[in-house]
């Protein structure tokens, strides 16, 4: 069966768009239909930007018949998770205390995304204030994961992962403080980059801990997300396209950091992680174990450096109109404001400490490689699940294996290694150089033909 | 001490409502033992350098960006 055109990577759309063969006008009406067929089952978008999209994509297919091609994003329906500003359009961080807020301008990153000629289709749902990893405490109901509406998407990007996965659009703009592109990218099987700290810029974007905060793409594909990350760089793409040929599997080194990584694993996401570990090897790639001594120390760190920055940001919203945040949401913002100072600090201090252990396993090494999620996706609304006989907390769960490379600041990368028998995605993460996120996404690119199941 | 924090932190939620919050308030305790705990010695054998240009933390009033 022919997949729709719509549900290609924008690699393959691209020269198609370019050659005129194909208009944006009707991608656009594509992913427009899918939303207005499904999203009321699982609640991916906030806003849809119909009409305007479409005026948008008509304009730039004018542009190409007259010659003018922007580059590889050119008439490319991208959503924005709903934290990013657009101009004129209201940021609601899916809570009902910016009910009234209407963007005055663009955030950077959506004015790069508009001059590189990507049609701004709507704001998709996430975790309220991405405060979450589950996308289901939100004013604008719960997000459903597609390979199974019981289960959650993930968070707290989750209604950009969505929108990819059921051609609602061909990428989307996420945000990532402990995971939250991460995760939803293994709970829901697209490919989902957080770029280095402070590469892209977070101005005009709603933050959760601005120590951590980072902007990135979720994409079908590792050529796409590099694309639109080269974009949200600010970095011309139209000269680099196509991208140069893929780094080599043969000789690629990756470092297996097991110890905490793999001491709770889902029997199932352990199966396929090892799957693609062998498949890799066979490809050529060598693999060595390597130890983060302090890894396991990250959840309290993360935990004293977030919740202190997220509730100076919230304190006026939560004196003036508590009641207009989710009660789970709510409860973890007024955590934070007992968090004490000297803990703060210590917090901060810890995180070069784990930014030395990291850069020093990554000594001798292309990338490190371990699962994105030690669970496939939970059931929407769960606080608890048995992960080899023994049960966790989901949120602890969630974040597990990414807060670590939020905390360094490290780039990282989930791209999907297929399902689970019962047709959940499993996500493996590579993690690359501080310095080098074009690093990480050419080593990514060489591992994704030997990783697809 | 941190039971003294937990006891204070623990009492003022309840004074303002928030008796829901004593639960996290005790995780967040656990959480606070176990950094306090963690012996933050570098271990990674490289010398202490300056974060690289673009990590370096916000001051530590957290103001929002």
């Amino acid at each position: 069966m022919t997949v729709p055109l719509h549900f290609h990577t924008i690699t393959e759309l691209g020269p198609l768009v370019a050659a005129g063969r194909l208009s944006s006008e009707s991608l656009t009406r594509a992913c427009l239909a899918e939303i207005e067929a499904h999203d009321g089952a699982l609640n991916a978008f906030i806003t849809v930007l119909g009409a305007n999209a479409i005026a948008q994509a008509r304009t730039l297919d004018a542009e190409i018949a007259a010659g003018r091609y922007r580059g590889p994003l050119h008439g490319m329906p991208i959503s924005l998770k709903d934290l990013i500003d657009q101009e004129g359009v209201p940021t609601t961080a899916a809570s009902r205390v910016r009910e009234d807020h209407v963007a005055e301008r663009d955030a950077p990153v959506t004015a790069r995304l508009r001059a590189a000629g990507a049609v701004l289709l709507g704001k998709t749902n996430l975790h309220e204030f991405a405060f979450g990893t589950t996308s289901d405490d939100t004013a604008f109901g719960a997000v459903r994961n597609p390979h199974d509406p019981s289960r959650s998407p993930g968070g707290s990007s989750g209604g950009s992962a969505v929108a990819i996965v059921t051609g609602m659009s061909v990428a989307s703009i996420g945000t990532d403080t402990g995971g939250s592109i991460r995760i939803p990218s293994a709970a829901c099987g697209t490919v989902g980059l957080k770029p280095a700290w402070g590469e892209v810029p977070c101005e005009g974007v709603v933050p959760l801990s601005p120590s951590l905060d980072h902007v990135g793409p979720l994409a079908r594909s590792v050529a796409d997300a590099w694309l639109i990350y080269l974009v949200l760089c600010g970095q011309p793409t139209a000269s680099r396209w196509p991208l140069p040929a893929r780094r080599s599997i043969k000789g690629l080194r990756l470092g297996v950091p097991r110890q905490y990584f793999h001491d709770i694993l889902d029997a199932d996401v352990r199966e396929r992680f090892a799957a693609s570990l062998a498949w890799l090897r066979q490809a050529g790639a060598h693999t060595a174990d390597v130890v983060i001594p302090h890894a396991g120390g990250a959840a309290p760190v993360y935990l004293h450096v977030t919740l202190p920055e997220a509730a100076a940001y919230h304190a006026a919203a939560l004196a003036a109109s508590p009641e207009r945040y989710t009660k789970n949401v709510r409860l973890r913002l007024e955590m934070g404001r007992y968090v004490l100072a000297e803990d703060y600090v210590r917090a901060q201090a810890a995180r070069a400490v784990l930014r030395r252990e990291v850069d020093a396993a990554l000594d001798g090494c292309d990338a490190l490689v371990l699962p994105t999620l030690p669970i496939p996706a939970p059931p929407v609304g769960a606080s608890i699940v048995e992960v080899a006989g023994s049960p966790q907390p989901v949120r602890g769960m969630m974040l597990r294996l990414t807060q670590l490379f939020s905390l360094t600041g490290h780039p990282a990368i989930s791209m999907p290694i297929g399902d689970t028998p019962a047709g959940l995605p499993c996500g493996l993460q590579l993690v690359g150089r501080l310095d080098d996120t074009e690093g990480l996404l050419a080593t990514a690119a060489a591992c994704e033909p030997f990783v697809i199941a | 001490m941190i039971e003294d924090w937990l006891a204070g932190a623990c009492a003022d939620a309840e004074r303002r409502g928030l008796a829901d919050l004593k639960p996290l308030l005790e995780s967040l305790a656990d959480a606070t033992r176990a950094l306090r705990a963690a012996g933050w010695e570098d271990t990674s054998g490289t010398p202490a350098a300056p974060p690289p240009a673009g990590t370096v933390a916000p001051p530590a009033d957290g103001a929002p960006q």
